[in-house]
């Protein structure tokens, strides 16, 4: 039945209603790709059973007339959301054998209505990372990966940290998947892998439940095959948690209706300092590719300045390993996960937090602690806050010019494992064009818009106004409808 | 100002106090889990205390409600916008790795204390600021040989950090100011100020100078857990450092404990030592931004505060300062005292409440709440004294009876038969009688002998058994005399 696995959520739905097939059987079809697409690494944890279960009691709600807006529908949980009773790592050793007593707030409205888990997947340990290389589960390899399987020509990164969420996704295992996005961890593994992602609004989806990384930034959001999916997963995920302060009490409107096609008269907003020096010729062409498309449909791009995205990348790469010191002080072997034991408690600390974090976490947190210590607080950390409010500013007043913003999600195609991995730097670019988006807490979803010249695939990124991710779906539904992508990867379940 | 002498001279004393005060509150500060003390270890913990992944601080209305009160009963500036932060440092029984607490925005601004000296007079001392911060769990290191084991029961509990200006300059100062933030506290209900459970901690700062000099610096004597201590550990503190001037010495800047066994303070880090808490905006929690007309309603809710309370005692009850002081330090005593004055001679009814009442408590070891004397039975017993139907003097003995027992005044009376005899025929017949037995008394008395009436008034009670009415006594013992 590889038919299922390649529905949309909306043609599942549908399907579904009209009992072509019951939830069981797509769940068994997506258990079995789940399985197929093993070589790609991408589940960290696989639940078949728990799939096969939930699918049963959905297809007894159905039955009664009490199917949910997802009823059915076989996703993919990103290992960073606690699962009740399931295994739960944040692609880390230090949360060695940890298994929550409670289920994320996200995970939950994803239950309540209807879907199903499929199992947990990959990612960068604790979401740090652009290529899905940092996981203590090892590396994610991208369905889009040349050659023959298990013996690729040149093993791509499905991008990350939602690594594992986009190779799932796109290898048709799940019709989609959570993902959480800090600096561009939900749209730019979409981009790579030719899928749909969007981070809603900073305060739209509940954060709590989700292994923190940087809690100003943290969001979570849907990654699916369609803008459609992404507007039905989303409704679904978001909504006011008394239990998450930072969580807005705003109704969430109804996505999918939203989807009208209809945006004439709509300013695009093009921000003249996002045309990068040295950025290549495809990505300039995909761009003003999308613009064009969005001009043939009605719309009137505005050059719009953003003056201060220059300092987007510093400011977010000390706000986020600031808050990721402070986050990730909990893990200490005393209470839950790894423990490596010491002669005293010092000892213990150091053995297992030594033992416990990859390279990259400790690099963040070694940053996050430097730009938080006394003489260098108001140098670094105090002045990347202060400058993140004028990037949000900056937003602010274009905003007053146009209604959405257009850019490329990143600055290439997906790269293979091994390259740009010497200089961690070189990696932070990756985030370039999605981090101060992060930064202001804005709506930003990467739509699929085309293919490279190496065949893989290109997103386009809009940005919205705050808690307007409406019209940031309805303009990328245009532009996938424009593009009308039809690569697929070489290899799918 | 009272100076310390040492071999150079007078010295000054300067304390400044940092009392952790833990809020009365069903729940934590920033979790659902209950306060309650001394319930069995790890049962009132949530996720959230102790820190599992994904969890979320939530405030505590109620605990920001108690700081706000505490603060307008301080007299404090209220901050309709303040800030938690995370105060990072790793141990064991901090389960997050950091203190949500407020560094550069608390919740309460500059205040005042006045102090309420023994010598009657009164002081006042400034309050920096007060802000709310999560307690720590404890470590227990007395359970097992190797092993240390954590209990989280207190592991988030909301405390209100009240800091004080160094404007104490003598151990009873800071003596005072702890008694009287106790006192006010408790008359908030925001905290019990009960320090024998923790629920009151003082960090002490202590340094000397020479009178009119700048400050010297200063030592902090940390988790000081009772008045006596706080006095105890600044005398002796204060010593140590002008010996070690006197000596050539410097004071090193640094963190000190109360040895509550040798009665000395020992070095616990110095400041080379001290930790970098890296405090920064916890981002789990925005500003915390208060409406002023809530503030405002939380006013009109205040009790009465000892200071009112003791002006108004002054004023309506004419009480001297020191009687009102004694009776407005608790609120209990104040309540019971004016239930007593009710109706009644105020002085009298003060009296008899600092008098025998405390004196009968203080010596069992009670507090007023545990007192086998109720208001209205000390209010009764005065009542027998103000319609002569027992004299002072018996009315002392009735109240030992009172006390101990716990019956009415009236009860004992007529049990013992202890009342007052105002028949002036029988007090007659006893004089008389007490005159023929002692003829050569009266005439040396009627010799000019003056002294000798209090002979006969003592005789006089011992045949009545202390039950006649002295002013009659003496009214008819003087008229047989002269007569």
């Amino acid at each position: 039945m590889a038919e299922l696995t390649h529905l949309t959520m909306a043609g599942a739905l549908d399907g579904l209603a009209k009992k072509d097939f019951t939830a069981v059987e797509l769940a068994e079809a997506h258990v079995k790709a789940v399985e197929t697409i093993r070589p790609l690494n991408a589940f960290i944890t696989e639940t078949p059973d728990k799939a096969l279960e939930m699918a049963k009691a959905s297809d007894a709600r159905r039955a009664k007339g009490e199917a949910g807006p997802m009823e059915g529908l076989p996703i993919a949980v990103k290992d960073l959301f606690c699962t009740k009773g399931v295994l739960t790592t944040a692609a880390s050793h230090i949360l060695d054998g940890f298994k929550p007593e409670y289920e994320s707030t996200v995970t939950s409205n994803l239950w309540r209505d209807g879907a199903v888990m499929l199992g947990k997947v990959n990612l960068d340990e604790f979401a740090m990372g652009s290529a899905n290389i940092t996981s203590h589960h090892g590396n994610v390899i991208s369905p889009w990966s040349p050659g023959e399987v298990g013996n690729w020509s040149r093993q791509l990164v499905p991008g990350g940290s939602s690594g594992g969420s986009a190779a799932a996704v796109a290898a048709r295992a799940a019709l989609g998947a959570t993902g959480t996005d800090t600096g561009g961890s939900i749209r730019q593994p979409a981009a790579f892998t030719g899928i749909v992602g969007i981070k809603p609004t900073y305060g739209r989806c509940s954060r709590w439940g989700v292994v923190a990384f940087a809690s100003s930034l943290d969001q979570a959001g849907p990654m699916t095959r369609t803008v459609e999916d992404a507007a039905i997963m989303l409704r679904s995920m978001c909504g006011f948690d008394p239990k998450d302060s930072t969580s807005v009490d705003m109704p969430v409107p109804d996505f999918r209706a939203a989807l009208t096609g209809d945006i004439r008269g709509l300013k695009v907003g093009i921000p003249k300092e996002y045309r990068v020096e040295g950025m290549p010729a495809e990505i300039a062409a995909i761009w003003d590719q999308g613009i064009e498309w969005l001009k043939a449909a009605g719309a009137e791009p505005v050059e719009i300045s953003l003056p201060h995205t220059k300092y987007a990348l510093a400011t977010y790469y000390i706000v986020a390993p600031a808050e990721a010191s402070s986050n990730l002080a909990r893990y200490d072997g005393v209470r839950f996960g790894l423990r490596v034991e010491g002669g005293n408690l010092k000892d213990l600390y150091e053995n297992t937090r030594g033992a416990g974090f990859g390279k990259e976490v400790r690099r963040r947190i070694l940053i996050g602690t430097y730009v938080l210590s006394a003489g260098y607080y108001d140098a670094y950390y105090n002045k990347a806050r202060q400058v993140r409010t004028r990037i949000k500013w900056d937003f602010d007043e274009a905003f007053q010019r146009c209604d959405v913003i257009l850019t490329p999600t990143a600055p290439s195609t997906a790269f293979a494992i091994g390259e740009k991995m010497d200089d961690p730097i070189q990696m932070y670019l990756n985030d370039v064009f999605t981090v101060p988006a992060s930064l202001a807490g804005l709506p930003g979803m990467s739509v699929p818009a085309g293919v490279g010249s190496d065949g893989l695939p290109l997103g386009l990124q809009l940005l919205g106004r705050p808690f307007d991710e409406e019209t940031v779906l309805r303009v990328g539904q245009v532009i996938e409808k424009a593009a009308a992508v039809t690569a697929t990867p070489p290899f799918m379940a | 100002m009272s100076y310390i002498q040492g071999e150079t001279g007078d010295w000054e004393i300067v304390i400044g106090l940092e009392v952790h005060a833990q809020v009365i509150s069903n729940a934590k500060l920033f979790s659902g889990a209950a306060t309650e003390f001394g319930a069995e270890p790890n049962s009132q913990v949530s996720f959230v205390d102790a820190a599992f992944p994904g969890m979320l601080p939530v405030i505590n209305e109620h605990c920001i409600e108690q700081a706000v009160r505490t603060g307008l009963g301080l007299k404090a500036q209220i901050n309709l916008q303040s800030v938690f932060d995370r105060k990072n440092y790793f141990y064991a029984d901090l389960p997050q790795g950091y203190q949500i607490s407020q560094f550069q925005q608390p919740i309460v601004g500059k205040g005042e204390i006045v102090l309420d000296l023994p010598d009657g007079s009164s002081r006042t001392v400034g309050v920096t600021r007060l802000h709310l911060e999560q307690d720590a769990g404890k470590s227990l290191h007395d359970q097992h040989p190797a092993k240390t084991y954590i209990d989280l029961n207190r592991s988030g509990v909301a405390l209100m950090e009240i800091v004080s200006e160094p404007d104490m300059r003598s151990a009873e100062e800071a003596g005072a100011y702890v008694r009287k933030l106790r006192s006010i506290l408790r008359y908030l209900g925001t905290c019990d100020g009960n320090m024998e459970e923790g629920s009151m901690r003082c960090d002490v700062n202590v340094s000397v100078r020479k009178p009119g000099e700048p400050f010297g610096t200063r030592c902090e004597i940390k988790n000081v857990n009772s008045i006596r201590f706080v006095m105890q550990a600044i005398e002796y503190e204060a010593r140590r450092q002008i010996e070690i001037i006197e000596e050539g010495g410097k004071i090193d800047q640094e963190t000190r404990l109360w040895d509550t066994t040798k009665f000395v303070t020992r070095s616990m880090r110095s400041k080379e030592e001290a930790h970098d808490y890296r405090y920064f905006p916890d981002p789990d929690l925005l500003p915390l931004e208060l409406d002023p007309e809530w503030v405002e309603d939380i006013k009109k809710t205040l009790p009465e505060l000892p200071d009112d309370k003791k002006a108004r005692f002054i004023a309506d009850y004419k009480l001297s300062p020191y009687d009102a002081n004694v009776l407005v330090s608790e609120k209990a005593r104040a309540d019971f005292y004016e239930s007593v004055a009710k109706g009644r001679d105020p002085k009298l009814a003060a009296n008899w409440v600092t008098g025998e009442l405390f004196g009968y408590l203080n010596k069992a070891g009670k507090e007023i709440e545990e007192s086998p004397v109720s208001a209205e039975n000390l209010g009764g017993l005065i009542d027998l004294i103000a319609d002569n139907t027992i004299s002072g003097r018996i009315a002392k003995e009735v109240f030992e009876a009172m006390f101990e027992t716990g019956e009415k005044a009236a009860d004992i009376v007529e049990k013992k038969g202890l009342r007052q005899v105002t028949d002036t025929g029988a007090i007659e017949g006893s004089i008389d009688a007490v005159l023929a037995a002692n003829a050569d008394k009266v005439a040396e008395f009627r010799s000019g002998k003056d002294k000798l009436f209090g002979f006969f008034v003592g005789q006089v009670m011992k045949a009545t058994q202390g039950k006649a009415n002295p002013a009659l006594v003496n009214e008819i013992l003087t008229k047989k005399l002269k007569g």
